[in-house]
């Protein structure tokens, strides 16, 4: 090239220096966002790794069979999904009508908007505690609470049985009910919020068709604004039952940790949650840790499960709204 | 059939079926949102009275006392879950923001952004307590004990997706004007991100990282079996540490009402790392948005 | 003010004053709207003439906090009156809205739904039946009964709407510039049915197509607003005259803007 003094121009197609670095940047960016991805897989290969000794012994037996023997060595998991299950219908037995409630409440005109903007936050609050402080919550304010009710529910209703055991049976105030109680608690910040604003994003049209036909304001809620959003609606509850079914302090500090299936609502119980939180450091053998990998795995695959039920309801709100 | 024609009259009532059924619901709602409220301030009450009480000086600078005798504190678990939580934030908080930046500035021209936002969404429904197994599987099992590290990386993939999430938010409040004023000085994107978009949205993305720091240090189902407890200082990021989480976790299951009055301490000032920076967040979204 | 019942005329506005909170939107509003017959209103947007027709079903105060003063009567009955019922209200005054808004549900669901609400017995589907053939969209639906509503056309959403409100056999219908969102065949089938549904009910109609209201309408109302942009109603009479002898100089700018 000669050295010319005409000012020089730049050729609009070559890349310059600037150019790579925003290829690297690129590349950075979207290498992040694939070890995000990675975690992902990680988590999956290694936890089925680790659980191979007892996948492989136990198998699918691991899910009908109550013994839990770290002694015997004998690993069955039955009682740990039964008190998964059983604490997580009761929290949403709860937490589901009662978050739609305040959901409604407060996208309604019942108080003026700076006040309900404030109460929307406090809910939002309730998802901000950590679970370990609802669990110390649990053990020394409600479970006594809990203990009460439940006594009066055993004099009064005790002689409600299946087979020949009470539903209502003895009061322990931790225990099964406890745990649902605590857990729908925790839970109804991601029913109540999420409801909110999937009711929110209802066009005000459809609202107003209602009461122009002379629908009052709750034949309105139910008869038009839930059905839209009942898609929403139930992304919100679905994902409120993975946090359930996953979270582990408060339930293991309330639950009464006895891995039984016993009729009474009150009786003591274990979650899989639970299990794990209790287990994991003192396990040495290479078999009670495998069974514990296989049990943490099973929570893991069903939590993804249900999230991704829930990712689908919602991302179908989202979709179908423009 | 036709509807028939009501009677002319307007201010014949409403049936009472109708009335009863709308007075019900409205105040079946409102109390219903009393019900939810009540718990938080339940729960803001017994740890604000019983958690002002335990602290004191000691609680901040001493270990915990020998078992049996009164006194001593938790210097040591606020020291390490401070340690354990910087240790996941310089993990989490540079992929956490590079992903949101990916996320944000590149979903235009690319497909696979859906894919990671859908795992991104996935990984923040793993119950924490998973999350802790995986990191027993991956850091316990291969370097032969409970560690500093161990909670550190667990806490790390917990707060992830929370940095993701909130620094997404924060980049998508900076308005597209921004960029298109920054492209057509011919700057590239590479450029527009970290002279324009990324120092707009700082505050936003401080706040998020606050959020998950708040978020990480209560968390206790990911450290009972990776860092595990001590009641010591901490000697070495490969030994058991302790946390304030963990601590309230077995101090609340102890019969001793000493130790029961520090897990309220340690409760209160969980809630209160928790309550500010919730608020704070609420404030810079708030007024950005 | 003793309220006169004259049969002949649907509403009875007197001395009506409208606040949005503290903003005044309409100032003195007197007005006979006759029965069996085609009101048009028109005026430039933001006048009042939308906040006026949802005054008529008390549609405005579920939306925002808004004041009423003076008196408007539906053949003879004060409808600020506190003991009025306002679901016995909106089921004789029937609206159909701007943007077609049929219920995210089937066709069939949305006509039937007034009548369900108001626990009506009888034969449903005949009553579904006769308020399509009434709203002209009976032909085009009858084989989709069970399908959303929401795949029908904007034009067929719109005599949908038209016909769920016709279900609950109104004597009034308000329209809300019911076109405004349609296609110009779909707008005229539209002015068809309105001009066949004149000899059964009362419709009251905001347009802001000059044309649409001299083809059909009967009266006019005219509404502007003042120095201080609070609406006022300018001018009414028989759409005839306004059109073509208005009175007020303000009434002939408009109409002669707007068609010029």
């Amino acid at each position: 090239m000669t050295a010319s003094s005409k000012p020089q121009i730049e050729n609009l197609t070559t890349g310059s220096g600037k150019l790579q670095a925003d290829t690297i940047a690129r590349w950075l960016f979207q290498g992040a966002a694939f070890l995000v991805l990675a975690v992902l897989v990680w988590m999956t290969v290694v936890m089925a790794i680790s659980a191979m000794p007892a996948i492989s012994k136990f198998g699918f037996n691991f899910l009908i069979d109550k013994t839990w023997d770290p002694i015997q060595e004998q690993y069955g998991g039955l009682t740990f999904v039964f008190g998964t299950i059983a604490s997580s219908f009761i929290a949403m037995l709860i937490a589901v009508p009662v978050g739609l409630g305040i959901a409604i409440f407060l996208t309604e005109d019942f108080l003026p908007e700076n006040v309900l903007t404030p109460i929307a936050f406090m809910v939002e609050l309730l998802a901000a505690i950590p679970s370990v402080v609802y669990g110390l919550w649990g053990i020394f304010v409600m479970a006594p609470f809990i203990r009460a009710f439940e006594t009066w529910m055993n004099t009064n209703l005790g002689f409600i049985k299946i087979g020949d055991k009470s539903i209502f049976g003895t009061p322990y105030g931790p225990g099964l009910f406890s745990a649902g109680v605590l857990l729908s608690i925790m839970i109804l910040p991601t029913i109540a919020s999420i409801s909110r604003d999937v009711l929110k994003a209802i066009p005000k049209s459809l609202r107003n068709a209602s009461l122009a036909l002379g629908a009052t304001r709750w034949e309105t809620i139910f008869r038009v604004m839930l059905p839209a959003a009942s898609s929403g609606i139930i992304g919100a509850c679905v994902l409120g039952l993975g946090r359930a079914i996953g979270e582990t302090m408060a339930v293991t500090m309330v639950i009464g940790n006895t891995p039984q299936i016993d009729t009474s609502l009150f009786a003591p119980a274990y979650t899989i949650s639970a299990l794990l939180a209790n287990e994991f450091a003192e396990a040495n053998e290479p078999l009670h840790i495998g069974a514990l990998f296989y049990a943490g795995l099973l929570l893991f695959a069903v939590t993804l499960i249900v999230n991704v039920f829930a990712e689908i309801f919602v991302r179908r709100v989202s979709s179908g709204r423009q | 059939m036709t509807m028939s024609k009501q009677s002319d009259d307007l201010t014949q009532p409403l049936e009472a079926g109708r009335t009863f059924f709308n007075t019900g619901m409205t105040i079946l709602s409102g109390v219903f949102t009393l019900l939810g409220l009540i718990p938080l301030f339940l729960v803001l009450f017994y740890v604000l009275s019983q958690g002002f009480s335990s602290l004191n000086a000691d609680i901040f600078t001493q270990l915990p006392a020998p078992s049996g005798t009164l006194g001593g504190g938790f210097g040591n678990a606020i020291q390490g879950t401070m340690i354990m939580v910087a240790i996941a934030a310089s993990i989490s908080v540079p992929i956490g923001v590079l992903t949101a930046i990916f996320l944000s500035e590149y979903s235009r021209d690319s497909g696979f952004v859906q894919y990671v936002r859908f795992g991104v969404n996935v990984l923040a429904g793993v119950p924490s307590i998973v999350i802790g197994v995986f990191a027993y599987g991956v850091v316990v099992t291969t370097s032969g004990g409970f560690s500093a590290y161990a909670g550190g990386f667990a806490l790390a993939i917990l707060m992830l997706p929370i940095i993701i999430r909130t620094t997404e938010e924060a980049l998508k409040l900076i308005p597209w004007e921004l960029r298109l004023g920054s492209f057509a000085l011919g700057a590239d994107r590479f450029n527009t991100i970290a002279r324009v978009i990324l120092p707009a949205a700082l505050p936003g993305i401080i706040t998020g990282i606050m959020l998950a720091v708040s978020r990480a240090a209560g968390e206790t189902a990911p450290l009972i079996f990776t860092a595990l407890f001590s009641q010591y200082w901490l000697e070495g990021l490969n030994k058991p540490t302790a946390s304030l989480a963990v601590l309230i976790f077995n101090y609340a299951t102890t019969p001793y009402a000493d130790l029961q009055h520090k897990a309220w301490g340690a409760s209160l000032m969980l809630l209160i790392l928790v309550l500010i920076i919730s608020i704070v967040a609420r404030i810079v979204f708030r007024r950005r948005s | 003010m003793s309220s006169t019942t004259t049969t002949s005329n649907a509403y009875q506005v007197r001395n009506m004053n409208f606040f949005y909170g503290t903003r005044q939107a309409l100032d003195g509003i007197n007005i006979d709207i006759p029965a069996q017959s085609v009101t048009a209103i028109i005026g430039p947007s933001g006048c009042g003439k939308s906040t006026f027709l949802k005054s008529l079903n008390r549609i405005a105060e579920a939306e925002t906090k808004v004041r009423i003063d003076g008196q408007i009567s539906l053949f003879g009955q004060n409808i600020y009156d506190p003991k009025v019922n306002l679901t016995q209200l909106r089921r004789r005054v029937g609206m159909v809205f701007q943007r077609p808004n049929p219920f995210p549900m089937s066709i069939y669901d949305n006509v039937a739904y007034g009548p369900r609400v108001f626990g009506t017995k009888g034969n449903l589907d005949a009553l579904v039946e006769s308020s399509l053939t009434k709203a002209a969209i009976w032909n085009e639906v009858k084989d989709k009964l069970r399908t959303s509503a929401q795949g029908l056309s904007g034009g067929q959403q719109q005599r949908l709407c038209i016909a769920r409100s016709l279900a609950v056999n109104p004597d009034v219908l308000l329209m809300d510039e019911p076109c405004s969102a349609l296609d110009p065949i779909a707008t005229l089938r539209i002015e068809e049915l309105i001009e066949n549904l004149r000899t059964q009910l009362t419709i009251i109609i905001v347009t802001h197509n000059m044309q649409q209201a001299g083809r059909v309408s009967q009266n006019t109302l005219f509404f502007n607003t003042d120095e201080s942009r609070i609406g006022q109603l300018v001018e009414s009479g028989l759409t005839k005259e306004i059109f073509f002898s208005p009175k007020d100089k303000r009434t002939e700018d408009y109409i002669t803007g707007r068609f010029g």
